[in-house]
């Protein structure tokens, strides 16, 4: 009997309704968790290329970033976009940078968050860009935050999906990610100059100028990535740049 | 006569103890004489890929002793059940269900576990210990037994992968679980082998690992 057909067809069809039911309970139990999951994990990284977050609890980081952090989104143009193309509200939050990354620049939606003094939404202090970009074996993508001169790096974080543990993926050590800190993205007449990861380690100090920093050892390629991607983001955002620059110095110019 | 036998047949009703020795020997005999990646050479994918760190290497084996106790449990529980010509997708269905269950729960509570361990989460599934074992003890043998079995084959490929990760990170990256060992130690520019940190190191460690465990054992392949 059990060897007959409709035991087996009866069995498996049991079998795999029980199972699936299983799974999709579980999947609508913890969705609620899984996205707070997610949301912690992006805004965690957004603050890290701002302030230390070391010892910070998952609500206090929450409550942190909903205090000090307005999002916008913007276009290659650096005009703001508050809908997609289907009509519905874009949160900066959600925008998927891995997903943009495989679209035309022009088509791209680029979020901008502004990190301001706790519920001083006028105080800005740095803005904070995302980037994303191709290392060694993966991608890797990060937060760089720009002081309000919009020039001058205030902070990274990087994260990766496959760099070597130890060499490449030392990008994410806030030692490495200190070493962009008062770096500058443009040179003193206002030419995109980005900055660049040098070759090797303990480069020789008087290399290491505003636009140069220190590589790392055992890590060019994932370093030459770093620097790719930076110069590529730094690109997409100027137009946004730009603007900001000139709507500051119109604002100085009415004083 | 018959009294005798009607004597034998109650002699033998009182329960096997809980840890009896032939159980035991479920346990023991996969952490050493019988390991299912030293021994068996089974599961040596994931014994390469996820051990270059102690964390993710302890997250995974605790996921692989999770799921092989729970698949070992339901496919003895279903035995009699299961048709022989299907078993085979009865069992990948159990092991697929618990590792999604697995992979759903890191999600949701250990996000940057799931994020560091990826895909091998998903890999459990062919993980050949895990269905290794359902074809051949759980199909055949009482719940509890294949319990037992399930966490002695579950530890047995644990403390192997765990092993192989300690070497790997402390000489790769010279740390343990993330914390900086020869720095604590004064030992600031003690030289890491980057060869550790590539499934190469893996390779390195594991075949010292056997050839300690054969000369302890004095196990010959036929």
């Amino acid at each position: 009997m059990q060897q007959s057909n409709t035991y087996v067809i009866v069995f498996s069809a049991i079998l795999t309704i029980v199972l699936g039911g299983l799974l999709s309970l579980a999947n609508q139990g913890l969705k609620p968790m899984q996205q707070k999951s997610v949301e912690l994990d992006t805004k965690k990284k957004i603050l890290s290329a701002v302030t230390d977050l070391k010892g910070k609890k998952g609500n206090e980081i929450l409550e942190l970033y909903g205090q000090t952090i307005e999002s916008i989104v913007v276009n290659l143009d650096g005009d703001p976009v508050e809908k997609d193309e289907k009509g519905s509200d874009i949160e900066a939050e959600k925008v998927n940078i891995a997903k943009n990354f495989k679209k035309a620049p022009e088509d791209r939606m680029y979020p901008v968050f502004k990190y301001h003094k706790a519920g001083d939404k006028d105080a800005v202090e740095a803005y904070i860009f995302p980037v994303y970009g191709k290392g060694l074996w993966g991608p890797i993508w990060g937060f760089i935050a720009l002081e309000t001169d919009l020039n001058t790096i205030k902070g990274t974080s990087f994260d990766h999906k496959s760099e070597t543990p130890g060499l490449g993926s030392r990008i994410t050590s806030t030692e490495v990610r200190n070493r962009y800190n008062g770096k500058k993205v443009f040179d003193d007449s206002g030419n995109l100059v980005s900055i660049s990861m040098l070759k090797g380690e303990n480069n020789s100090p008087n290399v290491l100028d505003d636009h140069h920093i220190d590589g790392l050892s055992g890590a060019t390629l994932t370093a030459y990535g770093v620097n790719d991607m930076l110069d590529s983001y730094f690109k997409y955002y100027q137009g946004y740049i730009n603007k900001l620059k000139n709507a500051t110095e119109k604002v100085a110019l009415l004083y | 006569m018959s009294t005798q036998t009607i004597e034998q047949a109650v002699e033998k009703k009182p329960a096997e103890a809980i840890l009896s020795k032939r159980r035991k020997k479920f346990i023991n005999d996969p952490l050493s004489e019988d390991n299912p990646i030293t021994v068996q050479v089974l599961g040596i994918c994931s014994a390469l890929a996820v051990t270059t760190q102690m964390k993710p290497t302890l997250t995974l084996a605790i996921s692989v002793i999770f799921v092989m106790i729970f698949s070992n449990l339901i496919i003895s529980l279903m035995r009699s059940l299961v048709p022989t010509r299907v078993r085979i997708i009865v069992q990948l269905a159990v092991i697929a269900t618990l590792v999604t269950l697995v992979s759903e729960v890191l999600m949701a509570y250990q996000y940057d576990m799931y994020k560091e361990l990826s895909v091998f989460v998903g890999l459990i599934i062919t993980n050949c210990i895990v269905m290794g074992r359902l074809e051949a003890f759980a199909l055949a043998n009482k719940p509890w037994d294949s319990v037992l079995d399930a966490v002695g084959n579950g530890l047995g490929y644990s403390w192997i992968i765990l092993a192989v990760a300690f070497f790997r990170e402390i000489f790769g990256s010279g740390k343990i679980f993330g914390w900086p060992v020869f720095e604590a130690m004064g030992l600031e520019n003690f030289p890491i082998n980057g060869l550790m940190v590539t499934p190469v190191g893996a390779f390195f460690i594991l075949g010292m690992i056997i050839w300690v465990q054969r000369n302890r054992t004095g196990f010959v392949e036929h």
